[in-house]
């Protein structure tokens, strides 16, 4: 209530600090600006501007071993990539993964942030419980789940020899080591996750669910019917953010299995590092990484038009 | 009155099995990891986890055998240096963009947004030619100069920083305080729950790099923790489950904790940097 009275004042005075500082500060402001903005402009300039224009540059051309670039060829490195049955499976890979992680992580997000949104004594406890991951940065997330998906003495491994069924050989199979991979992933992203959706869903107004309760909805009805579409910004939001570092991924993998077992598990980024710093193929690479930040400012474009409309609403 | 109602008191019931057992799930990697770091390696090997040898040998021998204090320490000051330059120059740039008229301003605020949408891991081999000019390899400053600032940490404190109510910087006006006098005493303390946000942010952004580390330093000198707990479980000599244990929980420990003390901020930060 305060928050909307304080942005309906905020236009007229606005324009009266405008008016002011139209003639008296603007020369100062200059200055200023570039006092402000001169560090930070230096920063993003050589660390991700020249970077970007030098990356596009290099994958038009081929290059020798010491990375240096030779002969000018076009786009020949992106059609090459696109015919090659490597790269693409590369592809394939990374969208599997990274679907498979989105669903499951917002899935179990929203399961979990429903639940402990519930008003029961010792919710507390459980909410701090349910973030805890937030807190496990890759090399130690990678460490706790090797040892569980370990052939000989993991967790796993001793759960199957209890219950006498055969172990399943988490990292030696195609398959299940993409299922190693997303496990592990989902688990280090789910604190985030749970967090920001817990948040969503309390700030969505109790009249909605006590006038829901007054005409006999299920709670069932009431999670589809006001407590999604309430939160459906949010959604979209933790989805997009998601959709983002999952394409990134780099460190579980380089853990785990190291693209491995044949390339079942070899990611996008993966790969750009592998045929930059092993194979010294740096145009190859340069190309791998243009198509990488297609598809991450894409979603980052996404995520944008969201905010808009958030801020116009 | 829910307490004679049969139906409510089972659901509640059902509930919290629900709860208990979903906590359960989630803690079983630390549960396992932790309990395990208690274990000798021969128990861990044997597939003996119910052993009653427990002792605090891995820990001891994790910190005395092994570099991991100098690795926690590298990353901890690195950490360090880089949330706080993200806080200065991050604040900075949003001042400028929130509080001052200049020439382009729309243009380089556009240039701030397109950043983010720029991944480094694509950006690795024209960066790492830059700093291996610059003589930076192997060194702390190579993983904190990338990394001074940051579009995202400017975009989420401009957001906060339109909050402001204009009357602050009409009075500031009146007091004749400068641009600079204003930033620093006005809009940074009213900022306070988004710069602390921002703060554990680029702190933790910072401590969880994991790529740019393992091509930037070579020695334990400047090794981080991420890349530390890889080098110590590829050495051929670290077969030892219980000391691996013990090196991730001893790193594990310390963030837990920072990020209940802070979980509170984090929440409501995030949210408004979010939702807004």
């Amino acid at each position: 209530m305060l928050k909307t009275s304080t942005t309906d004042v905020v236009p007229e005075k606005k324009i009266k600090a405008k008016q002011r500082q139209g003639f008296k500060l603007n020369a100062k402001d200059k200055y200023f600006a570039s006092l402000f903005l001169g560090p930070s402009l230096l920063i993003l300039g050589l660390f991700v501007f020249y970077p970007m224009f030098k990356t596009l540059y290099i994958s038009m051309f081929l290059t020798n071993t010491l990375g240096k670039t030779t002969v000018y060829v076009g786009l020949e490195n992106y059609v090459k990539l696109m015919s090659s049955p490597d790269f693409i499976s590369s592809l394939w890979v990374t969208f599997v993964y990274v679907i498979a992680v989105t669903v499951l992580t917002i899935t179990l997000g929203l399961l979990l942030a429903n639940l402990a949104s519930q008003k029961l004594p010792g919710m507390g406890i459980f909410r701090t419980l349910y973030s805890v991951t937030m807190g496990v940065s890759v090399a130690v997330a990678a460490i706790f789940w090797l040892f569980i998906f370990n052939p000989s003495t993991g967790f796993f491994a001793l759960l199957s020899n209890w219950l006498n069924l055969p172990v399943v050989n988490w990292l030696t199979s195609p398959t299940n080591a993409m299922w190693a991979v997303i496990i592990t992933t989902v688990w280090m992203h789910l604190g985030f996750t749970f967090l920001i959706l817990l948040g969503a869903i309390e700030s969505v107004p109790s009249t909605l669910y006590e006038a829901a309760d007054v005409e006999g909805a299920s709670s069932r009805f009431q999670f589809f019917h006001i407590t999604i579409p309430m939160i459906s910004p949010t959604l979209f939001f933790v989805s997009t953010i998601t959709i983002i570092d999952a394409f990134k991924s780099f460190g579980l993998i380089d853990l785990i299995t190291k693209g491995g077992p044949t390339n079942a598990t070899n990611m996008l980024v993966y790969r750009i590092y592998k045929d930059a710093f092993y194979s010294g193929n740096y145009a190859k690479s340069s190309a791998e990484a243009i198509i990488l930040t297609v598809i991450i400012a894409f979603f980052t474009l996404l995520q944008f038009k969201f905010l808009e409309k958030k801020v116009n609403y | 009155m829910a307490s004679f109602d049969e139906k409510a008191v089972l659901k509640k019931v059902f509930n919290y099995i629900l709860l208990i057992a979903l906590a359960v799930v989630i803690l079983a990697p630390f549960f396992i990891g932790i309990w395990t770091s208690f274990l000798p390696t021969m128990d861990i090997a044997k597939g003996n986890l119910f052993s009653t040898n427990l002792s605090l040998d891995n820990y001891a021998a994790a910190f005395t055998k092994t570099p991991i204090l100098r690795y926690l320490l590298n990353t901890l000051v690195i950490s360090t240096i880089t949330m706080i330059a993200q806080l200065i120059f991050c604040s900075m740039s949003a001042y400028a963009f929130v509080f001052l008229k200049f020439k382009f301003r729309k243009t380089i605020f556009t240039l701030f947004l397109v950043t983010m949408m720029l991944p480094f891991e694509a950006e690795i081999i024209p960066n790492f030619a830059t700093v291996k000019q610059m003589g930076l390899l192997d060194n702390y400053a190579v993983l904190i100069i990338p990394f001074l600032t940051s579009a995202f940490g400017t975009f989420m404190l401009r957001q906060s920083f339109m909050q402001t109510p204009i009357e602050l910087k009409e009075a500031s006006d009146i007091e004749g305080l400068n641009h600079f006098q204003f930033y620093w005493n006005i809009v940074l303390s009213y900022n306070k729950i988004s710069m602390i946000t921002l703060g554990a942010y680029s702190f933790l952004g910072s401590w969880n790099q994991y790529l740019w580390p393992m091509l930037t330093t070579f020695s334990n000198n400047s090794r981080v923790i991420q890349n530390g707990l890889k080098q110590l479980q590829s050495e051929e000599t670290f077969n030892d489950w219980g000391m691996i244990q013990a090196s991730a929980a001893i790193i594990v420990i310390p963030t837990i904790i920072v990020l209940f003390i802070g979980q509170h901020y984090f929440k409501s930060g995030m949210n408004e940097g979010a939702v807004k």
